[in-house]
């Protein structure tokens, strides 16, 4: 904290929670992009595909690896989920589910370095604001959720047809003589499930963030005990942290299966 | 001066909104977690083979039943440190 602007903890915070963007572009503008989750999310994105791409190249079927034995266990573990719950061809949903589980999780871990780390490393390159957890942004989220959403309508026309579709929403679940009741019940059913898929990820992740700034903040309060404090505060949550990072990622692999499948059923 | 009574008053009424959101999430929250962790431990009580069925639905849930709790702490926490109903003020007063 020694290179942060003198202000407070409110100060802090504050610029701990602003985002990167690039210069010369309107606050709020179209242009305003968040530069720092983008890099991050790319950047880990990249990282898992290499990594596992490497592993699975020199599979072998003799005695694996302790890295493939790895990519092995989270491959079995994700294809498991995918085969409790949809019924069908997996090809498709069984890597989206892997790159769902993989990345969320991966963007989530960076909330588990050090909350000064990045921002001080940055700073040397004359970049005064970056914030390293990409899921702790609304945008990223939210990205990924409307994703979900539109491979939702794409698969509920796939399975069911043009017909078929509107049959459904305009007929489930009230019968057709409550036709537009029908549909606005379904749009909101169906709206709804992004918006809730992505402010837990955001709300769990904002919210460790800051808990993890609120405890940074004890280092400077200049005490030797308030330090000691800060350094146990830190661990404690870090460790309950893993879980709540786990937990998450595991969530949003699981809605993502389950919504898909559920657009593969018929009514 | 004046303004500085209504920056004290709308910074008191958002800490108690700070404490009811934080206090009744967490009661929730803890409720739900609370029937969820002695059904499951119950049915692990008498079916222990299937604990680890249930323990995946367990955690999923909890992290469900957190969430709404999570969000509102984050919403809290927002408010706390960068309060933007204090922005309108602030803008009243023409700085």
């Amino acid at each position: 904290m020694a290179s942060e602007p003198q202000g407070g903890l409110t100060e802090y915070i504050r610029h701990h929670l602003t985002h990167l963007k690039p210069p010369h572009v309107s606050e709020g503008g179209f242009w305003s992009v968040h530069v720092d989750s983008v890099t991050v999310s790319l950047v880990l994105g990249v990282l898992f595909c290499l990594w596992f791409w490497l592993l699975a190249r020199k599979a072998t079927a003799g005695v694996p690896s302790k890295g493939q034995a790895f990519v092995e266990i989270v491959l079995e573990f994700v294809d498991g989920q995918v085969k409790d719950v949809f019924h069908g061809d997996r090809r498709f949903l069984g890597p989206l589910a892997l790159t769902v589980f993989v990345w969320v999780f991966l963007m989530n871990a960076m909330d588990l370095l050090p909350v000064d780390l990045l921002p001080w490393a940055t700073e040397k390159f004359g970049l005064s604001h970056f914030r390293s957890v990409p899921t702790a942004d609304v945008n990223m989220t939210f990205a990924m959720s409307i994703t979900v959403l539109l491979l939702v309508i794409f698969y509920s026309f796939k399975a069911k047809g043009l017909g078929g579709y509107m049959h459904e929403l305009f007929t489930a679940p009230f019968g057709k003589w409550f036709a537009p009741f029908n549909f606005a019940l379904n749009l909101v059913e169906l709206l709804s499930k992004p918006v809730s898929l992505s402010m837990r990820l955001f709300g769990n992740m904002y919210a460790g963030e800051l808990v993890f700034m609120l405890i940074a903040g004890l280092f400077s309060a200049g005490s030797w005990l308030l330090y000691g404090m800060g350094i146990i505060g830190y661990t404690v949550w870090g460790i309950f942290h893993i879980l709540i990072i786990s937990i998450q990622a595991f969530i949003f692999m699981v809605l993502t299966i389950v919504y898909i499948s559920m657009a593969h059923d018929h009514h | 001066m004046e303004l500085v009574a209504h920056i004290a008053q709308v910074q008191g009424f958002t800490a108690i909104a700070l404490g009811l959101i934080i206090g009744f999430g967490a009661l929730g929250a803890c409720i739900g977690i609370g029937i969820m962790g002695s059904k499951f431990l119950e049915a692990a009580a008498r079916q222990p083979e299937l604990v680890p069925l249930l323990q995946g639905r367990m955690f999923l849930l909890a992290g469900l039943i957190d969430a709404a709790f999570l969000i509102g702490v984050a919403l809290a926490m927002y408010f706390a440190v960068a309060n933007p109903l204090l922005s309108s003020l602030s803008a009243a007063a023409g700085h």
